[in-house]
């Protein structure tokens, strides 16, 4: 009985339990002495239970109260080292939330669907096209026969122009198969999603939360009401919960899509995504055997068109570009970068601290303390110390979370930016703990271990060695963490000069673009967009300022597809990468407007009719591939349905971007194509060169398209330059990110450098006054103080370009063939480090000059 | 101590008992148990976690101190530790009655009583 309650006294505090155990041991015996009963024994124990559970807790809490107390008062008196603390630990925390809750949203999170493991992304294969739309013949008949999959669905995005009250307006709308939403499994949120009976009778839609409330005024009324989409009436019967974004954010509608018996005809008319949901227990590898096996054997029934074509599979979860994945991890890998700068620093701060406070610790010690006690009391500072940094490093981090949103991919049905939410904050938590637990444990040990009396004999002398070469060590990682993160940002400025460097093969400056997409049954004749395209040019081009303007089925860097197989005298079609080019209707000044240098031959122009023969503008490299060596002018190839002679050769232009590899390009009249055929490229985008400001006549364009068709929307109004722009947006913003990790980096090394050496000097202040006695020269001191702080500098240069050389080989997707060993990179980075060195070391340095040789011995 | 007496007002019961536990004599920790529970007729009965708790925090106040005194040999334990009143103490157990007085003179002008009626 008594043993169970001395145990349950080691509940209380050490100190409490080292003065008043025995005395307590005591009034329980004598209780018990006095308690008699079968029942006694229970009762005294609940009693015992009952007195010290609540009554341990509190004597803890009042230490706690107490140590924070001293705390204050301590980091009061040295607010130098509790600011630097505190801000070294904000930023370490502050980095990795952020990065933490960006890659948490973006590749640890499931997708926003029931049992989002089960759904994946199917497409056709073949070699050259690893991934490739489905065609609606294929996909009818692979959902006709697999047996891995619940259910397979499709959709094609498109925007369509929603035509009624107010402005017509341009939406992105998704054509689904019938099937498809209920395959997601996300219910509508008033209303109902799309069924296979919306397959047949009037055309439903389904609209988007944000659709909803913006355009119908989150009215319940909107079911049963129709709207006009592309000239078509359509009956809304459902609206998605706010959350709902599929297949990526920024979907206002779903129709249904409903093939017809034409659609089935041509096997390569590729252009579905298709969704498939795994049976319960079914395996991605499992559905790829099974999906090959299809492939192989539609293969055999159709040997011209299906040859070599095969299935791929992926979890939908795994959409995400390998290079979005690495922008994340990579700043990922930075961040961690700086919390283990924070965590060096913070430590080395501690053990200064410790140091300077060895006396303090004595006399408490020799005044009774004891050692747990003194342990705790540290231990809670450098807690106390790790909470406040991180509650404004979570702070800095929800500060800077909208700056993190250019970093999450597009393509993912999510949020356009994260949120800080509870497993974020608990994340930030951990780290606190961390932080603050494992870097305050070792100097609060050492600390607790220097409690003799060696310290109160000498105050000066201290026996720092060991902490001293434990502090360099710490330096050093500091000065390897910033190169290798200064190195990475290095390397990817570099990148980005390269990149922008490259020729895009068209002059941005003066050039608005805007889009006037035609809704397609209405506009199916091409006489009918001629007639659109005439006018609105006709009249932009009689604008005052306006030099050019043309229309065009997309623009280089925002439509990168639209390949088609090239046909050449006697060859198969083969849709394989050395024989495709990129597919694009104009109307004539569409080069001149973009400043595309015509090589060869001329531009399309307004006797290149429907009824004419069918002509063609080419790239070089398509005339160089085709026709090596020859004149391209007059040779003929298959392209986009039709015979085409070649008109015109002009120079090629970046359609993937700058950082990609482009197909060579062929423009097509807008005039020259069958009515009601290859219906999703009709130009599109209007281009306008100028001389004035688009502020200036903008509102007559608006008023010219208007007047052409008043049921017309114009959307995506911007310059050229910003659609460029644009291709490198990501890439700008991770560099951003990195540059300003580095310099946190270096703000922290060049701190820890500077507090190490001032110690030094502060430690050794006898040491020089001797020296400077016995006749050393002030440049001598200086020189032994520099020499100490650039050689740690030098060591940690040099560990960090090792290691930054692995660092930047595992980022070199994203390098775009700048060498992970660039010299001069290499170079700046290690150059700004030592700089920082430098400064770190110049006040501690003419601290140790300005040591009075008098003063300080007689110390 | 530069404290004036009415700094630590108003005192946590078991305090005040406790003062008054040792304002006349030297008491060891379970002793001021027994006396608290014969004083109140068993009302309050204080935990000897409360108890010795109570007593630590007294101590850093500077309302206690730990005697050196000892009994006679016959009559110690040579584990009981013994506690006095400070003149701080009696100043701060003095000035926690006036505050208890007048709030009792205040409550009667209004008209409480505490008969219940």
């Amino acid at each position: 009985m008594t043993r169970f309650y001395r145990a349950l006294l080691h509940l209380y505090p050490a100190g409490f339990r080292a003065e008043y155990g025995d005395e307590l041991a005591a009034a329980f015996a004598q209780r018990a002495r006095e308690h008699t009963g079968p029942l006694a024994p229970v009762i005294l124990m609940t009693n015992a239970v009952t007195d010290v559970v609540p009554n341990a807790l509190a004597a803890h809490v009042d230490i706690l109260r107490q140590d924070l107390r001293y705390t204050v008062r301590g980091l009061r008196r040295a607010p130098g080292f509790a600011l630097t603390a505190i801000l070294v630990v904000a930023l370490g925390v502050g980095a990795n939330t952020a990065a933490f809750s960006l890659a948490d949203f973006v590749l640890l999170r499931p997708l926003p669907y029931p049992e989002p493991e089960r759904l994946v992304k199917i497409w056709q294969a073949m070699p050259g096209y690893g991934q490739m739309e489905f065609s609606p013949a294929n996909l009818r008949d692979v959902g006709a026969v697999a047996t891995s999959f619940t259910g397979v669905g499709a959709y094609w995005e498109g925007a369509v122009n929603l035509v009624g009250d107010g402005e017509p307006r341009r939406l992105q709308s998704v054509r689904v198969t019938p099937d498809l939403l209920p395959l997601v499994g996300v219910g509508a949120f008033i209303g109902r999603v799309l069924t296979h009976a919306d397959s047949a009778g009037e055309p439903a839609v389904v609209i988007s939360h944000g659709l909803w409330q913006g355009h119908f005024g989150s009215s319940p009324g909107v079911l049963g009401r129709t709207v006009r989409l592309d000239g078509v009436v359509h009956t809304v019967v459902g609206v998605m919960p706010p959350e709902f974004h599929f297949p990526a954010r920024g979907i206002d509608l779903w129709t249904p899509l409903v093939f017809s018996a034409a659609n089935f005809e041509d096997r390569n008319d590729n252009y579905l995504d298709a969704i498939a949901r795994l049976k319960p227990g079914g395996t991605l590898e499992g559905a790829q055997v099974e999906l090959d096996q299809i492939m192989a054997r539609l293969e055999l029934e159709h040997p011209a068109e299906l040859k070599d074509t095969r299935a791929a599979v992926w979890r939908m979860q795994d959409e995400i570009s390998d290079r979005a994945r690495l922008l994340v991890l990579a700043l990922c890998g930075a961040a961690f970068c700086i919390l283990l700068l924070a965590c060096a620093n913070l430590a080395s701060l501690l053990l200064a601290r410790g140091l300077h406070r060895a006396r303090e610790l004595a006399v408490r010690t020799a005044l009774g303390a004891g050692r747990e006690r003194l342990m705790r009391q540290l231990i809670t500072e450098s807690v106390g110390l790790a909470a406040i940094g991180g509650l404004v490093g979570v702070g800095i981090a929800i500060a800077g979370l909208p700056l993190l949103s250019q970093l999450v991919p597009a393509s993912l049905p999510i949020a356009d930016h994260p949120t800080v939410d509870l497993r974020v904050l608990a994340f930030a938590a951990a780290l606190i703990a961390i932080t603050g637990l494992a870097f305050g444990i070792a100097p609060a040990m050492r600390a607790g271990k220097g409690g003799s009396l060696d310290a109160l004999r000498d105050g000066t002398r201290t026996s720092g060695g060991r902490r001293q070469r434990l502090r360099s060590a710490l330096v050093v990682l500091e000065v390897v963490g910033s190169i290798v993160l200064l190195v990475s940002s290095g390397l990817l400025m570099r990148a980005i000069w390269k990149i922008q460097a490259v020729e895009s093969g068209f002059r941005t400056d003066g050039v608005m673009v805007m889009r006037t997409a035609l809704p397609m049954p209405k506009y199916a004749p091409v006489a009918a967009r001629e007639r659109f395209y005439g006018r609105v040019l006709e009249d932009v081009r009689g604008l005052p300022g306006v030099a050019s303007a043309a229309y065009v089925t997309g623009l280089p860097m925002d439509m990168r597809g639209g390949i088609w197989p090239v046909q050449i005298a006697g060859n198969e079609v083969r849709r394989e990468g050395d024989n495709t080019a990129s597919l694009r209707y104009l109307t004539p000044g569409f080069f001149s407007t973009l400043g595309i240098p015509i090589r060869l031959g001329r531009d399309v122009n307004a006797g290149d009719a429907q009824d004419r023969p069918y002509v063609a503008v080419v790239s070089e490299s398509f005339a160089q591939r085709h026709w090596p060596g020859q004149d391209p002018i007059g040779r003929r190839f298959g392209f986009a349905l039709g015979e085409r002679t070649v008109v015109g050769v002009v120079s090629d232009v970046k359609v993937r971007g700058l950082e990609r590899t482009s197909e060579p390009q062929v423009y097509l009249p807008s005039a020259q194509v069958a009515d009601s055929s290859i219906t999703s490229y009709p130009p599109k985008e209007l281009v306008i060169r100028s001389t004035l400001p688009a502020e200036q006549w903008m509102p007559a364009v608006r008023r010219i398209i208007a007047a052409a068709d008043a049921e017309q929307p114009i959307s995506n109004v911007r310059t050229l330059a910003d659609v460029v722009a644009g291709d490198t947006a990501a890439r700008r913003v991770q560099l951003r990110l990195l540059a300003m990790l580095s310099a946190i980096a270096l703000v922290i090394a060049g701190v820890g450098i500077h507090g190490l050496l001032s110690f030094a000097v502060s430690t050794r202040t006898q040491e020089l006054g001797i020296r400077r006695a016995l006749g050393a020269q002030v440049g001598t001191i200086v020189g032994m103080v520099l020499r100490e702080g650039l050689t740690l500098a030098a060591i940690g240069t040099m560990i960090g370009i090792a290691l930054s050389f692995s660092v930047g080989r595992g980022m070199s997707a994203l390098l775009f063939g700048v060498p992970a060993t660039d010299p001069v990179t290499i170079a700046a980075a290690a150059a700004l480090c030592l700089v920082t060195a430098v400064v770190g070391c110049v006040r501690p340095a003419i601290r140790a000059a300005r040591v009075d040789p008098m003063s300080a011995l007689r110390e | 101590m530069t404290q004036t007496p009415d700094y630590l007002l108003p005192l946590p019961p078991a305090a005040f008992h406790i003062l008054m536990s040792v304002a006349d004599e030297e008491r060891h920790g379970y002793a001021i148990i027994q006396d608290v529970e014969a004083r109140t007729d068993g009302d309050l009965r204080l935990s000897p976690g409360t108890l010795y708790r109570s007593i630590q925090r007294m101590l850093q106040q500077g309302l206690l101190v730990e005697s050196r005194r000892r009994p006679a040999a016959e009559l110690d334990d040579e584990r009981r530790r013994y506690y006095r009143i400070t003149p701080f103490g009696t100043a701060t157990a003095r000035a926690e009655m006036r505050r208890l007085t007048q709030l009792v003179r205040l409550a009667r002008a209004r008209g409480l009583t505490p008969e219940t009626t």
